[in-house]
């Protein structure tokens, strides 16, 4: 097992797909980077964040396509590409800019199924990089997760670490319904062990990264780490929590969550998503309607504000939900 | 282009059973239309309907081109489309009426009618929606290398939306063999194209993305065979996307029950009289002396009987069961 960043963790997955299965193809802006232009150094990037990196030496234009910034036209054209026998992953670059080409997300990709009577199949993958941390400002920093998590006919992964990062992608390339893989800005440079074969994580199967007996802890992807740190400091003090990664959220594995709640009566769920609709609301939403009867506190949630991703560090980092704000809803939950 | 056999006069297009075969799905394309404007007034018709009737020169000109392995993508007024390409009468109108046994099982409706195996990847309702996904498909065409073509039909509201622009220029880049198809009928929605395409030429648009484009009399079935057979060569030898713009009228309003307010008082009638494709096609056909009113009329009666029969069973066929709300969301989950 080597140690391996999130970032070369996916990019090691679709080395090995691509390999594997010569449907799989990939698109995007600058997924190689270096069509045209006037260097002649002809993968000049390998994906904005190096992800896609590798790629286009082995399998050319056919299969790894840079495009013009379009991303309507990219996720359709992924869409379409599926409806024909492929096995598309399209990169959108920034999760914000699902709001250019949801129609091709929301009404074309997840409801053909559905529509044509479950007589096609759309195996496209979305990938998309979320999350604060990087000083992007509104429109580069949010984890948009909960509006495709609303989505029927869409499966929704929520990566927090490179061991499950490529497994979940494995799935994903495999997987015969789309998908939309969210990747952790902040999570890209953060090693993990990861085994160099082919492995894959069923989707709608929680990991649970610690486990404890006062408090059931629900965190996503870049929201995992701080939650460990937040635990692993109140263990000293002899209060232990169950830690849980749903690492899906469509379809999210409710029974995980439940049986915790069930053993320890008390849950915070931590989401980098602002409060409304999002998926610390459903999730309490969820335990509050199936597991009542188990509490033994009200349920808190730490969220982002009702407030777009300011710019300024400060302001930032007052608007990611920390460690330190976790720890703090660990304790409250405990006291009420 | 097929090559015209003996029994045809000389100088025909296209061959006899070829010329038959356009007009029997022309023929059944505007009875199939003609019945549904008469049926959703009973009521027992669901939702929206969105007729093709005038148009279907052009949904036969263009796929006529076609086999089950090149793709289409259609839209809101897709049933023309879809009949041409092959897709099955009686299964269309189960799904219109909503039944079990409709080609989507009841669960896409007039709107949304596909048939993958045909190559038929959508009635699609949002406009503008098709043309990415065509790109797409043209994508997986050119990758096989089989010469396959992927086309998107359109109407002239589809000519102002952003996605297909988007999929235009990236059609261009990647020169793949995608044909957007603009159905300029006239009128998007409400609203005159003469009004909503600010340039007032959409073939002209296409060839400023850098693709070659023509238009065409979309009520001439020949005009459009021609047009469209050429920029499909094109694009089956490797020469990346082009456009055809037919200009064409609908001889019903956007939807059923729309008055149509927006229109001159009788140029529905004249049109009829003078820019009916079915007309045309015969005065054709019988005056090049290829085809005779008595190899023409037997077809007119069969389809007449066909669509009365998917009529009937339609409106006794049993519903979409309960049961198949939740089914068929995902292959897994």
């Amino acid at each position: 097992m080597a140690q391996m960043t999130m970032r070369d963790a996916i990019n090691a997955a679709l080395h090995l797909e691509m390999a594997r299965d010569p449907r799989v193809i990939v698109l995007g802006e600058d997924v190689s980077g270096g069509a045209g232009g006037t260097s002649g150094n002809r993968e000049a990037s390998g994906g904005i964040f190096g992800v896609t990196k590798g790629l286009w030496p082995l399998y050319g234009d056919e299969r790894v396509i840079d495009t013009p910034i379009s991303e309507s036209a990219i996720v359709g054209a992924a869409a379409g590409a599926a409806l024909a026998g492929l096995r598309p992953v399209a990169e959108l670059m920034f999760a914000d800019f699902v709001g250019v080409c949801m129609d091709q997300i929301f009404n074309q990709a997840a409801k053909f199924r559905y529509m044509f009577g479950g007589k096609s199949s759309c195996p496209v993958v979305i990938r998309a990089a979320m999350g604060a941390g990087m000083n992007m400002g509104a429109q580069h920093s949010q984890t948009i997760y909960p509006f495709i998590t609303a989505v029927p006919g869409i499966k929704v992964v929520v990566p927090s670490n490179a061991y499950d990062a490529k497994g979940l992608m494995l799935q994903a390339l495999r997987d015969d319904d789309p998908v939309m893989f969210f990747e952790h800005k902040a999570l890209y440079p953060r090693k993990g062990e990861v085994p160099d074969g082919d492995y894959t994580i069923p989707f709608g199967e929680a990991a649970l990264v610690r486990e404890g007996e006062h408090v059931t802890v629900v965190a996503l992807a870049r929201m995992v780490p701080f939650a460990e740190k937040a635990i692993d400091l109140l263990a000293k003090e002899g209060i232990t929590c169950d830690l849980i990664d749903p690492r899906t959220t469509s379809p999210l594995d409710e029974e995980t969550i439940l049986e915790s709640v069930e053993n320890t009566g008390r849950l915070v769920v931590v989401d980098e998503s602002p409060p409304r609709c999002s998926v610390a609301s459903d999730i309490a939403g969820i335990v509050a309607s199936k597991g009542f009867h188990a509490l033994k506190a009200p349920i808190v949630q730490v969220t982002a504000p009702h407030a777009p991703v300011p710019f300024a560090r400060e302001l930032e980092r007052a608007y990611v939900p920390g460690p330190q704000k976790i720890e703090t809803a660990i304790r409250q939950v405990l006291k009420d | 282009m097929a090559t015209a056999p003996a029994s045809s006069a000389p100088h025909a297009p296209l061959a006899r059973e070829q010329l038959l075969r356009a007009y029997r799905t022309m023929k059944t394309i505007r009875e199939f239309e003609e019945r549904l404007h008469v049926e959703i007034q009973t009521g027992e018709i669901p939702g929206f309907t969105h007729l093709y009737a005038g148009q279907e020169a052009v949904a036969v000109g263009v796929c006529e081109h076609l086999s089950d392995r090149d793709y289409i993508v259609s839209t809101h007024r897709g049933h023309g489309h879809c009949l041409a390409k092959g897709c099955d009468v009686q299964g269309m109108m189960y799904e219109i009426y909503g039944r079990a046994a409709g080609l989507c099982k009841g669960k896409g409706g007039s709107m949304h009618i596909a048939d993958v195996t045909k190559g038929m990847l959508g009635a699609n309702a949002i406009v503008g929606g098709g043309p990415p996904l065509a790109v797409g498909a043209a994508i997986a065409c050119r990758n096989r290398k089989d010469g396959t073509v992927s086309v998107a039909f359109g109407g002239d509201g589809s000519a102002n939306q952003g996605t297909v622009f988007e999929a235009m220029n990236m059609a261009v880049v990647l020169k793949v063999p995608a044909l957007f198809v603009f159905e300029n009928n006239g009128y998007s929605e409400h609203t005159g194209a003469d009004y909503a395409v600010g340039s007032k030429d959409i073939a002209g648009r296409a060839r400023g993305f850098g693709m070659p484009a023509e238009k065409c009399d979309g009520s001439d079935f020949f005009a459009v065979y021609e047009a469209f057979g050429r920029l499909c060569a094109h694009a089956r030898a490797g020469g990346g996307p082009a456009t055809l713009e037919p200009v064409i009228t609908r001889y019903y309003g956007h939807f059923e029950g729309d008055p149509q307010l927006y229109r001159a008082k009788d140029e529905v009638k004249r049109l009829r009289e003078t820019m009916d494709c079915l007309k045309k096609f015969r005065a054709r056909v019988e005056g090049e002396g290829w085809l005779k009113a008595s190899d023409l009329d037997p077809i007119d009666e069969q389809v007449l009987a066909q669509i009365d029969v998917a009529v009937k069973s339609a409106r006794s066929a049993p519903p979409a069961p309960e049961s198949e709300v939740t089914t068929d969301v995902y292959a897994t989950y």
